[in-house]
């Protein structure tokens, strides 16, 4: 098992080192190039050369390549272009809003989607069947940030129920323990706190989920149906057991494996996702510092974002391949 | 232990592998599927089959019926739209910042826009722009992850050692690639390179390569293992003119499948692209994703501004995707039934 997971973290190092060699070229190959943004439009050739050599752009490739890899590993992706920050505390100070917001969002698919996955599966060939599958293609071809603008006009600008932007309302105040604002309300027995984030959280959530919500939907459908022809299923109800122990114990237990291991690996489309909802709503979290970051064209902020979705996603599949080695004997055997 | 599945004949990934590489076993999967056309003898058996199912299924019919008449009109909207899609004609009678839009009317079928341009030929151009920025990139994807893929399985199947050296480095880049989430790594694209229409529809063809690449690939391996390769090769034949002539052209099966799709994520892609002010900065030109995103500012006075494109949007996607799962699916005798 050790060894298993040595190799595995082995194996990250050249596709983490290829991906820096592909963002550090990416990053050389722009046009104008951040002393542009930076700048004014009049500024002359030598404000722009004094620039450059501030920020080590005239070095040689391989000595900038190698100072950014320096620079990567001791934590420090650069200072913002838009706060003069690092972009690491920045990403920190921003992280517990993406969080609270992301768990929201994979708990409503989970909550919403595997029931209705297993009861499509279920009854296949009816009229939920058809809405289940249908719903969830739907979600998926609709682009989040529209869906996300209908949820705020309609329910909370048209209707009021919810509020549409930021994380609390002004003029609350609260304790801040871990920058969690759902949890230090908890913590602190500030239920009103509590309820004002859920209520923030509702709608973003919401247009976040329906991604998540759309592939889990269609994922337990597909297992279900998959797990139902077994033959371990037919054995099972030979045997006489009872309906309901058949169902649990041997259709739901194993059609559930590939769907709770693949929730984790939506981290990823869910950080992309959350640049465009989060934007929609003003929610002060990292999506919504990226998405200035594109308008402003900060690099650095880019670029700390790229690798550390990537190396999130990269952690996150070593996770998912041990804990399955862990869970199914046949994926250990080999 | 499982190993990655880069390093394993398709059929074995799809046994072994655990499910959570969902994103390439299904890739995989598919290319197997298709390998497996051609074996007895009756190469265009199980596509006439396909067909067949496809045409007593309801969402191939609806997916089919949405896609022929997105197509007719992308191919012939300057004969369809009454107007010209960037004339401000109506501009006087348009006041978006004092909230006074004009609906739809006799002469402009879905009203005008901010500007006081025709909505309805906006849309009907908007098509053909939208197609060509799905058409393109899914080409550039289709293109690049080919040729790496093509590359890479040619190599496996031919090249002894040192093709799966090959082969081996080849893909360590594209499940690199297949880390980041396809908008992400279109973002990244457009954003390093700045706005416009051709980054647009580069960023999301880039986005594309990995599926592409892996799926011929995959198509390719399961080729290599087939007698007429044997035949080919006993009978002295070249390697690289078996690869080419022989394996390459019975292997395209998937990637066709897949094309399909990508057209429909490239669309959603596009638009999101557009959203984030990395698509097209000139906001004249129509296309769906540019439209609805400039449309956004207008949404609570206008609604309807926004809703067309989207449904624009929406509908086509549908369509592509309703259209390529239901070729999958009529392929797939595991999903049969």
């Amino acid at each position: 098992m050790l060894r298993f997971i040595v190799r595995r973290l082995l194996q990250l190092i050249p596709t983490l080192g290829g991906l820096s060699i592909l963002l550090f070229v990416w990053l050389q190959r722009l046009p104008g190039g951040p002393e542009y943004a930076l700048l004014p439009d009049d500024a002359t050739p030598e404000q722009r050369a004094m620039l450059r050599r501030s920020l080590g752009l005239d070095e040689p490739l391989m000595v900038q390549y190698l100072a950014f890899l320096r620079r990567i590993a001791q934590g420090d992706l650069g200072t913002s272009l838009q706060t003069s920050r690092p972009v690491l505390d920045e990403f920190f100070l921003r992280f517990p809003a993406t969080f609270e917001l992301g768990v929201t969002a994979i708990l409503i698919a989970v909550i919403i989607g595997l029931p209705l996955g297993y009861l499509a599966a279920r009854r296949r060939g009816t009229i939920l069947d058809f809405a289940a599958v249908g719903g969830s293609l739907l979600g998926i071809c609709t682009p989040v940030f529209f869906l996300a603008f209908i949820l705020k006009v309609v329910f909370a600008e048209g209707m009021g129920w919810f509020p549409s932007a930021f994380r609390l309302s002004p003029g609350l105040t609260r304790t801040d323990i871990t920058g969690f604002v759902v949890l230090d309300g908890v913590m602190t027995r500030e239920w009103d706190v509590v309820w004002d984030a859920l209520a923030h959280l509702a709608l973003p959530g919401l247009a976040l989920a329906s991604i998540p919500l759309a592939v889990i939907t269609r994922m337990t459908r597909a297992s279900v149906l998959e797990v139902m022809e077994e033959d371990y299923v037919r054995t099972a109800n030979a045997k006489g057991l009872h309906r309901t122990t058949v169902r649990t114990r041997h259709v739901l237990r194993n059609a559930l494996l590939p769907v709770v291991t693949a929730v984790g690996l939506l981290t990823g489309s869910l950080f992309a996702g959350a640049v465009l909802t989060e934007s929609v709503f003003a929610f002060p979290g990292i999506g919504s510092f990226v998405y200035i970051a594109t308008q402003e064209r900060d690099y650095p902020v880019l670029t700390g974002f790229i690798l550390l979705i990537a190396t999130m996603y990269v952690f996150i599949n070593l996770l998912v391949d041990i804990s399955y080695s862990l869970l199914d004997p046949r994926v250990r055997a080999q | 232990m499982p190993t990655t599945p880069s390093s394993q004949s398709p059929s074995e990934t799809e046994e072994k592998t655990p499910l959570h590489k969902r994103k390439a076993a299904k890739v995989d999967r598919l290319a197997e599927l298709m390998g497996d056309r051609g074996d007895d003898g009756h190469g265009a058996g199980v596509w006439r089959e396909a067909f067949g199912r496809m045409r007593r299924s309801p969402m191939a019919i609806s997916g089919a019926i949405i896609v022929v008449m997105f197509l007719l009109v992308a191919l012939f909207s300057p004969l369809i739209a009454p107007y010209s899609p960037t004339s401000q004609a109506w501009g006087s009678e348009v006041f978006p910042n004092r909230n006074e839009f004009v609906g739809p009317r006799a002469e402009n079928w879905l009203g005008l826009d901010h500007l006081g341009r025709d909505m309805f030929s906006r849309m009907v151009i908007g098509a053909r722009q939208t197609l060509m920025v799905g058409v393109v990139a899914t080409f550039v994807g289709f293109l690049f992850g080919a040729l790496l893929g093509g590359v890479a399985g040619g190599c496996t199947v031919l090249g002894g050692r040192w093709g799966r050296q090959v082969d081996n480095v080849i893909m360590r880049v594209i499940d690199m690639m297949l880390a980041l989430p396809s908008l992400l790594l279109a973002v990244t694209v457009a954003a390093l390179v700045g706005p416009s229409l051709t980054t647009v529809m580069l960023a999301v063809g880039i986005a594309q390569i990995p599926i592409f690449a892996r799926l011929l690939r995959g198509a390719m391996i399961s080729q290599g293992n087939r007698e007429y390769v044997l035949a080919a090769q006993a009978m002295g034949v070249r390697s690289h003119k078996i690869a080419l002539t022989h394996i390459l052209p019975n292997s395209m099966g998937p990637v066709l499948v897949q094309s399909t799709l990508t057209l429909a994520t490239a669309i959603i892609d596009a638009a999101a692209l557009s959203y984030l002010g990395l698509g097209n900065p000139d906001a004249n030109f129509p296309e769906w994703g540019t439209m609805l995103s400039e449309a956004q500012r207008f949404l609570s006075s206008a609604p309807a501004l926004a809703v067309y494109p989207a449904l624009g949007i929406i509908i086509t996607a549908l369509g592509f995707t309703l259209l390529g799962e239901s070729l999958r699916e009529a392929l797939d005798p595991k999903l049969r039934k």
